[in-house]
């Protein structure tokens, strides 16, 4: 997201850090975590898991915001994110 | 970091509720009910309820594999008799709550009956219906939900029937809690998930769902992504909308939404009244003898 100009409070605001864990031989490879993953991350994999599928993988791990909303909708519960043991970034504005 | 990884998988919040040793379960790629089963399960989990105190009853078919895959009291009864077991276990253990958990063919088809009477009767129960609009597990065939003119396995031409509409049926069966949202509507299907739960009365709660290889297939929507947006694009959510306005019209206008809660005492609250002596003798206005015969016929 671009802003014409730098919010004022940017220095205040953290954003809260997520990682995004994949239990690879649970998915199916359906595609819901990749289309609907609010900060675009994660991509799916080329290689397999042993039931013969492709996996979502996150490309830019760093990105998570821990919104929950792969771990929501997956329907095979293979992927879920919680809160980075890192302190909070800053949002990404104005870059 | 990776052998640490690959010795212990990590856990997912649900595992506590999951029987994770038939994990990965028998639903295809993409298929909607596991999102509606971690919904459910999330629902649970936010009501603080006690694990002894819930109960879970399906039926049969691919929804009803649901109570095989929940770590709580479950059964998995006959097909189309999900309510009446439920029924029987709220009656023998009033303080518990019980969810039914099933699929379109199996709630409206053949258990229709046990459905609105147990609508009717205002029974304590919270039922779940995953809308697939056909019979998934069987191979597709045409079920009471199919969209009029949508192609099945048993109607290769398109569905010359109108299909039921859920919602307007339970609420004038006299449900006193209805609700119908899309699979992708996650949050909000949590939140009347978890209202229907804390309900005191029939709780129905309608899921519009994807079975891209069944239902998908046969109609030209053949990627689950495909059929998950479909029916999200053309939601509208109208809340307490009149039930019998609230149409599943696949032009523009697929309506979601809570439609109706309110409270009225449940069969339980009744019967309890009848056996203690507490209801007045029927009719309120008493019969009066000597009027009687004196009004004409006709």
């Amino acid at each position: 997201m671009k802003y014409w100009r730098q919010p004022l409070d940017r220095d205040e605001i953290q954003v809260i850090r997520g990682q995004v864990e994949v239990i690879k031989d649970r998915c199916k490879g359906c595609g819901f975590c990749i289309a609907y993953c609010s900060r675009g991350l994660l991509v799916m994999s080329r290689k397999f898991n042993r039931k013969g599928y492709h996996y979502p993988e996150a490309a830019q791990p760093e990105l998570c915001v821990n919104c929950h909303f792969c771990e929501v909708i997956c329907p095979e519960f293979a992927i879920f994110s919680s809160q980075a043991d890192a302190a909070g970034q800053q949002p990404p504005v104005g870059e | 970091m990776t052998t640490a990884l690959a010795a212990a998988p990590p856990r997912h919040p649900h595992d506590d509720l999951l029987r994770t040793e038939r994990i990965p379960h028998i639903w295809c790629s993409g298929c909607g009910i596991g999102i509606v089963f971690g919904s459910l399960m999330a629902a649970i989990t936010k009501s603080g309820l006690a694990r002894q105190d819930v109960a879970v009853v399906s039926g049969i078919g691919c929804t009803g594999r649901m109570a095989g895959y929940i770590r709580l009291d479950s059964f998995h009864t006959t097909h189309g008799r999900a309510i009446p077991f439920a029924t029987g276990l709220k009656l023998a253990r009033p303080q518990g709550k019980v969810i039914v958990a099933s699929g379109d063919g199996d709630l409206l088809a053949i258990g229709g009956n046990h459905f609105i009477h147990a609508a009717r009767r205002n029974m304590d129960l919270t039922v779940i219906c995953v809308n697939n609009f056909n019979y998934g597990m069987t191979g597709g065939q045409l079920a009471p939900s199919t969209p009029f003119g949508a192609k099945t396995t048993t109607t290769p031409q398109g569905n010359p029937d109108e299909p039921f509409n859920f919602c307007a049926l339970a609420a004038a069966c006299g449900a006193s809690y209805v609700a119908r949202w899309t699979a992708l509507h996650i949050r909000r299907l949590t939140n009347t998930i978890l209202e229907a739960i804390n309900h005191k009365g029939f709780s129905f709660v309608e899921i519009v769902a994807p079975c891209p290889t069944a239902f998908g297939r046969r109609n030209k929507i053949r990627g689950a992504l495909d059929l998950l947006k479909f029916y999200y694009d053309r939601s509208v959510v109208k809340n307490h909308l009149a039930p019998g306005e609230a149409t599943i019209d696949f032009d523009h206008n697929l309506v979601v939404g809570k439609f109706v809660e309110f409270d009225r005492p449940t069969f339980l609250d009744h019967y309890q009244m009848v056996n203690r002596g507490e209801v007045e003798a029927w009719p309120a206005t008493g019969v009066d003898a000597s009027a009687a015969g004196q009004r004409k016929a006709g």
